[in-house]
């Protein structure tokens, strides 16, 4: 047996979910824990065949409450985490992921989307938990997440998912689907050198002095570790810069609004999506993960056509790019957005757009839309 | 004998936190100083020990213990406290919860890591009921024991804690009640220092709300209790210690066996492939 | 409660001696040190602390053998002992609090 590094340099043909897992060991993770589910098992599988090449921890839990966690706890500890799920798993571990955003526990959640509600159907395609995704576990809260459309993107947001839990102190979702984790492609892993990995920020202050929830500018705080001497207390409970449990509304005020601020106010820094031939578009399509695939492919279809129309894949659907999908409605006479399910980002749309331009939903469930079925829909809207 | 005297145990609290939350007559205290000494005298680095708990009464512990502490979501602690000490395993991790974060929401957890024989310490406070949220039966009430939930006596069988743990492969296991505290003390002691899953259950008085619907007189008269009907019985089958309303209290040690861990048994790749060369 | 024999070598040892610590206002009134006290130093005081609690005071101090079975069975951190050589000269000294 020969051992693989961390960061498999080169070209290689992996499905989504392999490429995900490779992302993951190549930003750093070393400790994974997670349940069998369709369809996100092989990066479950994937892990527990290459942690023991990088001195990582693969755990196979009783079930996903106990993944998220453990991988909680691992990054408590210091090392750098990731869990990974699908459908009911995702359920399973809302609560946890709320205890990560009140504790402010870096790591990442990926969910391989597929068809819901409850068992659904476990080995065809969905992004019904869109919504899930921002507002599945109780209380008041702001998520990252992303949403790759290919191998190669799972690759590398998958590192970026990373570089943002590390830097905004909270849990990151990956939200992908079925057909981009069993879609096998090219992949190209970069030398180890040339990928960006952002760490958390220590605590600048010594032991006694340092408190665990104190922001710094950026509304950050800094992150102590488990056994390096600094006595940190956390709890889930409302608490104070030091980590105290503080049963006041004063305190709900403060940090429930910070942790709310921390996302809002660096947003620009996090929301990351692709334009594909806006400037002269009276149609946009407005797609994100699998779709957006079909939807280019439309795009390039009806632009030859003659049909100006042009494609807002958004890579960040959480926080929602409000900004751009206001000045794309202030200049576009239509918005499609084609989903699989029966219309959910497609409610954001609308909302950010201010009834400046129509939005049209494109649900469809448990397949992608072909590019015929979007064109046919450009077509129909163009010659309205 | 001044006020403003410093109790020794306040290098390991948070004395700004006191007093703690817990009832007059209520065992926790009583647990959690017998925890503080034994940690003191484990000679263990307390830089490199954490302290995890769930939700509930003794949830509260973590807060007032003045190492690394995590206070979790309601069952899983030792998921939480798995993750830690997988990642770091120069850390001494202890769960320190009660029978029903432990038992009910969290049962699950309990009997895996313990198969697993993942290397963390679990302490379990049992009062038979739901303390913090006023007194409900949980998995460990016993039959026709009157709770806020049972009114009428409690109709299910409980779990016999020490047998769970033993049935689900802890490597050292212990039963002792609040009022044993030298015999908990060295307990802790000896299972801080025990390589594998260890799990103490220490019978605790709860006067607020067991107590007081069960007729069992205040905090004190609970304590007199154990110490007129507790049986010490070391090595005895589990299985033989089950407990019940106004019955005998059998405790003592009943499991410690070695075996190897979750990190023991770990793929170890680099000298398989050394094996593989030659 | 008379489990107890005297140690036919007991000549041999030297018995310690306490000095018993009470902070007061910790105390909320458990009465597990008076109680399992094994020689029954403390009493349960008439004075209130600022809890309303009536915390324990020291009616023997020349009978405490600094054994610290209070201290461990506080639930408060509220009493506390310090061995003490001279304490054994100096028996039956007043309750100071």
């Amino acid at each position: 047996m020969k051992i693989k590094p961390a960061v498999l340099t080169g070209v290689h043909f992996m499905n989504g979910d392999y490429a995900c897992a490779e992302g993951a060991l190549a930003a750093g993770c070393r400790f994974f824990a997670g349940y069998p589910i369709t369809p996100a098992t092989e990066i479950a599988e994937a892990m527990s065949r290459r942690m023991p090449h990088v001195g990582g921890i693969f755990i196979q839990m009783e079930d996903e409450l106990a993944s998220m966690n453990s991988i909680l706890g691992a990054s408590c500890a210091g090392v750098k985490s990731m869990t990974a799920t699908s459908g009911p798993g995702f359920s399973l571990m809302m609560e946890n992921f709320g205890l990560g955003i009140m504790m402010e526990i870096p790591c990442v959640l990926v969910n391989i989307q597929r068809g819901g509600p409850s068992t659904g159907l476990p080995t065809m395609v969905g992004q019904q938990d869109m919504m899930q995704a921002r507002w599945g576990s109780h209380g008041d809260y702001e998520v990252i997440a992303l949403t790759p459309s290919s191998p190669q993107e799972m690759f590398d947001y998958t590192i970026k998912a990373f570089n943002l839990s590390e830097k905004y102190r909270l849990p990151v979702l990956i939200m992908s689907d079925e057909i981009v984790g069993h879609m096998t492609e090219r992949v190209v892993i970069p030398n180890e050198e040339d990928i960006f990995i952002i760490n958390r920020k220590k605590p600048k202050n010594k032991p006694g002095k340092y408190l665990m929830f104190q922001p710094e500018e950026d509304l950050i705080p800094c992150m102590a570790n488990a056994g390096e001497g600094y006595k940190v207390i956390t709890t889930g409970l409302t608490h104070d810069e030091r980590g105290y449990p503080d049963m006041s509304a004063e305190a709900q005020e403060i940090l429930i609004t910070r942790l709310c601020d921390k996302i809002r106010k660096n947003k620009d820094d996090i929301i990351e999506y692709t334009v594909f031939g806006q400037d002269d578009a009276e149609i946009i399509i407005a797609a994100y993960g699998s779709p957006a695939r079909s939807a280019l492919s439309a795009v390039s279809l009806a632009r030859k056509e003659g049909i100006k129309v042009g494609l807002f894949r958004m890579i960040t659907v959480w926080p929602f790019p409000e900004e751009k999908v206001l000045e794309l409605a202030t200049r576009a006479r239509v918005i499609i957005v084609p989903e699989i399910n029966k219309g959910q980002i497609v409610h954001e749309v609308e909302r950010c757009s201010k009834g400046r331009c129509q939005v049209i939903s494109l649900p469809k469930l448990a397949r992608i839309h072909t590019p015929y079925e979007i064109l046919n829909v450009i077509k129909e809207v163009s010659n309205s | 004998m001044s006020q403003n005297d410093i109790h020794p145990m306040d290098k390991l609290i948070r004395a700004d936190r006191m007093p703690h939350i817990w009832c007059s007559g209520c065992g926790l205290g009583t647990n959690f100083s017998c925890f503080l000494s034994a940690l003191d005298q484990s000679g263990l680095d307390i830089d490199k020990c954490v302290i995890v708990s769930g939700i509930g009464c003794t949830g509260r512990i973590p807060g007032y213990t003045n190492i690394d502490s995590y206070h979790t979501t309601h069952g899983r602690a030792i998921p939480f406290a798995t993750g830690l000490k997988l990642a770091n395993p120069e850390l001494t991790v202890i769960v320190f919860s009660g029978d029903g974060d432990l038992f009910a929401i969290g049962g699950n957890h309990f009997i895996h890591a313990a198969r697993r024989n993942v290397d963390i310490n679990i302490i379990c406070v049992n009062n038979f009921n739901y303390g913090m949220t006023g007194g409900q039966f949980g998995p460990t009430t016993p039959l026709d024991a009157i709770t806020t939930t049972s009114p009428y006596g409690n109709y299910e069988h409980p779990f016999n804690l020490v047998q769970v743990a033993a049935g689900s492969g802890a490597v050292y296991v212990v039963r002792w009640t609040s009022l044993h505290v030298r015999r908990l003390t060295n307990s802790i002691k000896e299972a801080l220092l025990k390589k594998g899953f260890t799990f103490i259950e220490i019978i605790s008085p709860c006067p607020t709300s067991f107590g007081r619907r069960n007729k069992l007189g205040d905090g004190l008269d609970e304590m007199k209790y154990y110490q007129k009907y507790s049986v010490i019985r070391h090595g005895i089958d589990p299985k033989d210690a089950d407990l019940c309303l106004n019955g005998k209290i059998v405790v003592g040690k009943f499991i410690d066996v070695d075996k190897p861990t979750f990190l023991d048994n770990q793929p170890d790749l680099v000298s398989m492939a050394e094996k593989n060369k030659k | 409660m008379d489990y107890w024999r005297k140690p036919l070598d007991i000549d041999k040892y030297e018995i310690t001696h306490g000095a018993i610590h009470i902070i007061i206002d910790r105390c909320k009134g458990c009465n597990f040190c008076i109680e399992f006290c094994p020689k029954k130093v403390l009493e349960v005081s008439n004075e209130f602390n600022v809890k309303g609690y009536h915390p324990p005071m020291v009616a023997d101090q020349a009978g405490c053998v600094a054994c610290k079975l209070c201290e461990l069975i506080c639930p408060e951190f509220a009493i506390y002992v310090t061995e003490d050589k001279h304490m054994a000269i100096s028996k039956k000294e007043p309750h100071e609090d």
